[in-house]
């Protein structure tokens, strides 16, 4: 008996599984970098906001009775995604609740994977900072890299917080680009993130269109108004979102305006939360605010198809 | 394999090319005891049956006569007695009359094939037609039909596609190695009959020997009395799937565009298959008829993948038998290449004239994936040959909304599969889309209906 189908007969090799895991790969360098600057807890801390991420998933899909889903690895991708934007005081039934929030609300409640219209992480980021202002009060890191000495998680005051209060010493170039200040775990080493961006762009997952804009546009408008740009470059959450967040597949367009478009927005809105907002970092609600507005994009900037002619009606 | 892509312009795809049979010659087979023809091969009516059960044919007595003006004739591929005429369900579940004939083990060539007598364009066109000639290439299109476009409409330019993009096949490639004289004749015939004074060859650089040999080929006919006013070029295109697609061709060859439910004609352009033209410098040496067909046998069921010459009308199993069996059951047969070929299902049925390969597969090849939620990656998109927006169109497809589907251009597509090759979810889109041409279709055919009645 032959076996008969639609054409084609041939598949690429990649997939969703296989996309998610590279993501997974190239986040690996920061894990190992945030190990270094704020010890042993950050790696427990992805460890466990990956494994309640893949929890949630699983329980969800079972209990709305859909076919199993975290085997895709995109939950586990969230879970890391949400310790990274965290702080390593961040309680771990804090990081817990924060899975919760990206994968049974704004994830499985919209339909799963490829239904949600927000980034799950940047949305469980939002409504942590929201909700549990004072549990997140405090970054910290080594104390090393704080007095000089001293292997204890110390609290200390980000580089953008220093540059918004004018209060204290920035870190060096070389401190802010090898990531050796209190932040977020994931978030503070650029050299680690450059290492997994790379990977991601030379294994086809991501293309440079949104970070270069989105970098681009945050930059300049932080020059312009006439803040430090290489503070605003390399502290804060810019790079890790530039790589990891804003080219997220599901909540930010497909075609190369729209690639810009949300680019360039994203960063005007980080620069101007930044600089004229009360808080220090603005990133997190650009990119809400940007994937709240992308179905518009895409339909925007829908390319016109070749040869293709005008059909009366909508 | 690295896939950077770092501005996401590409707009093709890069499937692994699996030639394995390149540089394998044609070995003719013959020696069938049956063959089943049907009379319907082409786009368009085929034919209705001439002969009866019992009747002795000879290789090139005509079986059918053609039903209306795009029919062309079907003929006998070897001689012997009609075993029985019948009405039978086609692979693409139409219905045809397929004539059985039982070989007499003589090959006795018909008195009726002789060289024919071409002096202008229309008796051009009446030798194509009843030569039985469609578009070799696997659309089986009528020749005789593209070659004479509507009133109106100015040829300038003969595209000749040896592309062969699509992976496993390698016959076209192989008559450029060892027939492209007869290649380049047939162009410059049909470019001479057509009033037409540019031709344009284009291969894939892949085929560096072939279309070696095609430059030559065109270097040694530019004595020809035939040569064309505006003259022959052979350009090399880079290797990617769908370079073959008419409209993807015409583009990268001479930069024009064939706008949306438009024809080559419509921008000056006629496409042709190299094997097409082929054949149509052979037959005009010898008048014999469409009867058999260069076919590439492989994949991975098979014992010896090569290239084969069989009667039109053989049936897989025989052919596959004759070209030393296969190593495993197969699991899944494919008539043409894999991106766009049609999976058969039986493995009694015949080679058809627009057969350009058979693909036989086990069990771990044929494998249908299960699909997944879309990640809205944007790979459909990239890789779409005409700029559509593949997972759109899958969605108002299946959302039956044919509105949504005309906005969207779904008519456009050339369904060449691509969209549905790169998509990490395993999303069956072109099939889908397939599917919603045919709701535009119907959406149309209905509303012309209602403007009839009103």
């Amino acid at each position: 008996m032959l076996h008969v189908s639609a054409s084609p007969h041939i598949r690429d090799r990649v997939t969703t599984r296989s996309i998610m895991l590279r993501v997974i790969i190239a986040l690996i360098p920061v894990i190992i970098a945030s190990s270094f600057i704020f010890g042993l807890r950050a790696p427990m801390m992805f460890a466990v906001s990956a494994a309640a991420a893949a929890g949630f998933e699983a329980i969800s899909r079972v209990v709305m009775k859909r076919q199993q889903t975290v085997g895709d690895l995109s939950a586990i991708v969230t879970g890391l995604l949400i310790a990274a934007s965290l702080p390593a005081n961040c309680p771990l039934w804090v990081l817990v609740i924060g899975d919760f929030i990206a994968i049974v609300v704004v994830k499985q409640m919209f339909g799963g994977l490829g239904d949600n219209f927000a980034n799950p992480a940047v949305t469980a980021r939002i409504v942590l900072s929201v909700s549990f202002a004072g549990q997140l009060a405090g970054y910290s890191v080594l104390d090393k890299f704080v007095s000089g000495s001293g292997v204890d998680l110390v609290s200390s005051a980000t580089p953008l917080m220093v540059a918004k209060s004018g209060q204290g010493a920035l870190p060096s170039v070389l401190d802010l680009f090898l990531g050796r200040h209190a932040g977020s775990i994931g978030e503070t080493c650029v050299l680690a993130l450059l290492i997994g961006g790379i990977f991601l762009v030379i294994s086809g997952i991501i293309d440079l269109w949104t970070p270069l804009t989105f970098i681009g546009t945050t930059v300049l408008f932080v020059t312009l108004t006439g803040q430090d740009p290489f503070v605003h470059l390399l502290s804060g959450a810019l790079i890790l979102a530039a790589i990891f967040m804003v080219t997220d597949y599901v909540t930010t367009p497909t075609t190369i305006a729209g690639k810009i478009i949300f680019g360039a927005g994203a960063g005007l809105l980080t620069g101007l939360l930044r600089v004229y907002s009360a808080m220090p970092e603005g990133v997190s609600f650009a990119i809400l605010l940007m994937n709240i507005l992308t179905p518009h994009i895409e339909r925007w900037t829908t390319p016109k198809t070749i040869g293709g002619v005008k059909h009366a009606g909508k | 394999m690295m896939k950077m892509n770092l501005l996401g312009l590409s707009r093709a795809i890069h499937p692994k090319d699996n030639k394995n049979t390149s540089g394998m010659e044609i070995k003719p087979i013959s020696g069938f005891s049956i063959v089943t023809i049907p009379l319907d091969m082409q786009v368009g009516p085929g034919c209705e049956a001439i002969v009866a059960k019992g009747d002795h044919v000879d290789i090139g007595d005509p079986l059918g006569k053609p039903l209306g003006p795009w029919s062309v004739p079907v003929h006998a591929s070897i001689s012997g007695t009609v075993e029985s005429v019948s009405v039978q369900i086609l692979s693409d579940g139409g219905f045809a009359e397929y004539v059985t004939i039982i070989s007499d083990d003589k090959q006795t060539v018909s008195p009726l094939v002789r060289p024919p007598d071409v002096h202008d364009k229309q008796s051009f066109l009446e030798t194509v037609r009843a030569s039985g000639l469609v578009g070799l290439g696997g659309a089986a299109f009528p020749t005789h039909i593209k070659l004479n476009p509507p009133p109106g409409k100015t040829i300038d330019t003969l595209v000749v596609n040896a592309a062969e993009c699509e992976p496993y096949i390698t016959v076209d490639q192989q008559v450029c190695l060892t027939g492209a004289d007869d290649a380049v004749e047939g162009a410059l015939i049909t470019a001479k009959w057509c009033e037409i004074d540019t031709v344009i060859f284009g291969i894939e650089d892949n085929k560096k020997e072939a279309a070696r040999a095609l430059k030559k080929a065109v270097e040694r006919a530019r004595q020809s009395a035939m040569w064309p006013s505006g003259g022959v070029s052979v350009k090399v295109l880079p290797t990617a799937y769908p370079t073959g697609a008419e409209k993807v061709l015409i583009r990268l060859l001479n930069g024009r565009i064939v706008p949306e439910g438009g024809l080559p004609a419509d921008v000056g352009v006629i496409v042709q298959n190299l094997m097409t033209l082929h054949f149509i410098a052979s037959h005009m040496k010898t008048g014999m008829p469409l009867i058999k067909k260069a076919i590439t046998l492989d994949g991975s069921a098979v014992n010896s993948p090569g290239n084969f010459e069989v009667p039109i009308g053989s049936s897989i199993e025989d052919v596959i038998e004759k070209a030393g069996g296969t190593k495993t059951a197969p699991f899944k047969i494919i008539m043409g290449g894999p991106m766009m070929g049609v999976s058969v299902d039986d493995i009694s049925r015949p080679i058809l004239k627009h057969n350009n390969a058979i693909l036989v597969f086990d069990d771990k090849d044929a494998v249908l994936p299960e699909e997944s939620a879309c990640i809205l990656c944007g790979r459909c998109q990239r890789a779409c040959p005409m700029q559509l927006m593949p997972s759109a169109l899958d969605k108002a497809a299946r959302a039956h909304n044919p509105n949504e589907l005309t906005q969207l251009h779904v008519m456009n597509c050339i369904e060449c599969g691509s969209c549905t090759y790169v998509c990490p979810a395993k999303r069956y889109l072109v099939q889908n889309i397939r599917n919603g041409k045919a709701m535009v279709r119907a959406a149309a055919a209905a509303s012309r209906e209602k403007g009839e009645k009103s």
